[in-house]
């Protein structure tokens, strides 16, 4: 599919690039229970390095884990932001769910995807831009929505997405109205992605006008939430630290960092190590989690739901 | 202070201050003054309190939170986890991140007396990738806390230990869906798993996992400060406390209105300037997309678990989408589809399939071009996905379909022989004059 003539191989990395990747794994694996929890990060880091999920990036990960290529292939193509071929140097998304759609969103994509020539999910001849239809952001007080690298492009227009975009293919930088004081690479914001801090948290405000429109309401009608009474902590605390301090029955029975395969309780949920070995040409069984016994059963209603 | 108190900021109080997403500021406003207290206090009464508070999870399906960790089983000697549901999504959807934002310590002091009341050492934020600044900010905020022996080992010299790890996602909505959350938290394809066991049980490495949403989470020190009373002074009978409304679509001051649960949309609609000049309230979703949509007749239903559902849909995530009457209901419920089938994991047939067929039926009434019966072929279509997947995702497919049918049938009738764009020009929809047609 993606030209492999073109990318590195299945050959890996060249040794300096592997050595700092390797070193970059170690601090990731540090921060789960168990390796494999590390592998969308992990991801996140090969798209840093490589710009997209390359084959020596695929590699990388099935080694750092100890897992088959396909196992990571696998998940690789099940999430929309591990791209398979080289992106651009900037996403652009224009969200097109619904609500965006409806308040501007088809039109400014319809616009931007005449400006650049391309459509969703392809990339400018230059490597500049990679234009996504994207879903719901998480933004519709700030309806139409437009994303750069993830970055919040509040209330757009046709006319302000456009000189967006064009400030991108002129090689400037450009400033989300939410968000850092610049959009940084594709390549630099994977490896944030991938849990790296890169000392931009303090840049930018609180929130746009959205975000503050019920706050400066309350502010200027004098609203409160019920006052707190602050003498209610405090009194009794620190003779009651004195008495319970070290005896919590949580202290260090079972610090996670310890890796320790555990109970009995692990067996039954977790059966993939027995599906992974084989690993065929593509994808397919991989995770199929707890058994699909037929889907005709009584369903779990809802009820301890927590989608959001 | 005359009138009523129609809005009440508590975690959106602190959002105006210089820089609130930083620990100086955030322990200037009372932050951590309830982890210091909880961490002295016995891990059960730190639940019971949650328990009596009454708050029930803000992450859309309104169970009691404090009852939730309550079903944790005893502990056996290993790991238990608390794992934050992050990974806001759903259409419409749109209060966590703005808090993470603006004010991620609540979110961490909440998991650290969460994961201290359950008997975790060690928790998880599932944090959504698409909001790279907001995970910047969660990534310092527990670094700070660490640093300031907030968390890490040995807390407040009290023995206890917690490492918090933010974890970022790479885009599936179905990894909102707790199961799903989890088997990609553990590095796999995230779909969702067959329930019982319920993550209290076999979550996290098949350990004891509690899974909460942010706002829920971050809602719980202020009850901790302010005590169970204070909580339940907000609020209905059965839906205590405040919660975030987050008004969007066509109203003229689109945003977040923290407010106590039972408020209705005709009060927040005054709150926020009406419908958009010269317009009127067509239909609205009283919490995101998977929710039975509503309308002008809906205006007065209290906002809280209960009502809403007695009124024939679900509160959801609060969030209050609104719609004006040049909106073509076919077309929005069509995009929805679009998005459904596409968040569709696959792994069960009938989410798999149905939402397939729906979007493709819905797409020809959009464009004029259905066929005689296909109003009912989709509700056929909907009945047979509801109640036939593992998790709740091909339910919500179902519910804008038939909602959407039930209030406005004649409008999918009319999708036999007219497009929905010549009778909704979708010019009007937009904010902005655009006369280059986004048809289609």
């Amino acid at each position: 599919m993606s030209s492999p003539t073109t990318h590195r191989g299945f050959d890996g990395y060249p040794p300096e690039v592997r050595e700092r990747l390797d070193a970059d794994a170690q601090e990731i694996l540090a921060r789960y229970p168990e390796p494999r929890s590390a592998l969308m990060p992990l991801l996140h880091l090969v798209q840093s390095e490589d710009g997209y999920v390359s084959p020596a990036g695929i590699a990388f990960c099935a080694e750092v884990l100890g897992i088959s290529r396909a196992n990571v292939s696998a998940v690789a193509t099940f999430y929309s932001q591990y791209k398979r071929r080289p992106n651009g140097d900037y996403t652009v998304g224009v969200c097109t769910n619904t609500l965006c759609a409806v308040m501007g969103g088809d039109a400014i994509f319809e616009r931007l995807s005449q400006r650049l020539g391309i459509h969703h999910d392809e990339t400018t001849e230059g490597g500049e831009i990679t234009l996504e239809r994207i879903e719901c952001n998480a933004a519709c007080d700030y309806a139409p929505v437009m994303m750069v690298n993830w970055e919040f492009f509040d209330n757009q227009t046709p006319e302000s997405a456009l000189a967006v975009v064009d400030a991108i293919l002129e090689g400037r930088d450009v400033t989300p109205t939410r968000g850092a004081d610049k959009v940084v690479t594709f390549k630099e914001m994977s490896r944030v992605l991938a849990g790296f801090e890169d000392g931009r948290a303090d840049e930018g405000g609180a929130g746009g006008d959205a975000t503050m429109a019920g706050l400066r309401l309350a502010r200027e009608k004098g609203w409160t939430a019920p006052p707190i009474d602050g003498s209610r902590l405090g009194g009794d605390a620190p003779e009651a630290a004195v008495e319970q301090a070290g005896t919590e029955p949580v202290g260090d029975v079972g610090s996670s960092a310890e890796h320790e395969p555990t109970t009995a309780a692990d067996t039954d949920a977790e059966k993939t190590e027995a599906i992974d070995q084989p690993a065929p040409a593509q994808e397919p069984s991989d995770d199929a989690t707890a058994a699909p016994s037929g889907a005709g059963e009584a369903p779990e209603q809802a009820s301890e739901e927590d989608e959001s | 202070m005359s009138e009523r108190a129609m809005l009440g900021p508590v975690l959106s109080d602190i959002w105006d201050a210089e820089k609130p997403w930083t620990l100086a500021t955030y322990t200037q406003h009372h932050g951590y003054e309830a982890w210091r207290h909880a961490i002295h206090q016995e891990p059960a009464s730190l639940v019971d309190v949650v328990k009596n508070s009454g708050l029930r999870g803000r992450g859309g399906a309104g169970f009691p939170t404090g009852l939730k960790w309550s079903f944790l089983p005893p502990p056996d000697g290993g790991p238990r986890y608390l794992v934050v549901n992050a990974d806001e999504s759903e259409p419409g959807t749109c209060k966590d991140i703005p808090l993470m934002m603006a004010n991620p310590h609540a979110l961490v002091e909440g998991m650290a007396i969460t994961s201290f009341a359950i008997g975790a050492n060690h928790a998880f934020i599932y944090l959504r990738g698409e909001v790279v600044h907001v995970y910047r900010r969660l990534l310092a905020a527990v670094r700070e806390a660490r640093e300031a022996g907030l968390l890490g080992t040995n807390i407040m010299g009290t023995g206890y230990d917690l490492q918090i790890t933010v974890h970022a996602g790479a885009g599936a909505y179905i990894c909102g869906e707790e199961t799903a959350l989890l088997d990609s938290l553990e590095g796999r394809r995230g779909q969702p798993r067959l329930k019982p066991p319920f993550p209290a049980v076999a979550g996290l490495y098949a350990r004891p996992t509690v899974v909460n949403n942010v706002e829920s989470v971050a809602s719980v020190p202020g009850i901790i400060r302010g005590g169970e009373d204070w909580f339940a002074s907000m609020g209905t009978e059965k839906s205590k406390g405040h919660g975030f409304f987050s008004l969007s679509g066509h109203v003229a001051r689109p945003g977040q209105y923290e407010a106590p649960l039972g408020i209705t949309l005709r009060e927040l609609l005054d709150l926020a300037g009406g419908i958009r000049d010269g317009h009127q309230l067509k239909f609205w979703t009283p919490g995101g997309s998977s929710t039975p949509i509503f309308t002008a007749e809906h205006l007065d239903v209290p906002l809280d678990f209960d009502s809403v559902a007695a009124a024939g849909s679900m509160l959801g995530t609060r969030a209050l989408q609104i719609f004006d009457e040049t909106v073509s209901v076919v077309r929005a419920v069509t995009r929805w589809l679009d998005f459904y089938s596409h968040e569709s994991c696959g792994k069960c047939t009938p989410c798999r399939e149905g939402t397939y067929w729906l979007r493709e039926v819905l797409h020809r009434l959009e464009a004029g071009q259905g066929r005689e019966g296909d109003v009912d072929l989709l509700l056929d279509i909907a009945d047979n996905i509801e109640g036939r997947s593992f998790c709740a995702l091909g339910d919500a497919a179902a519910t804008p379909v038939k909602s959407g049918i039930k209030h406005f049938r004649e409008e999918f009738e009319q999708g036999m022989h007219t497009p929905a764009w010549e009778l909704f020009p979708y010019e009007a929809n937009a904010l902005f004059t655009e006369l280059a047609g986004a048809a289609r």
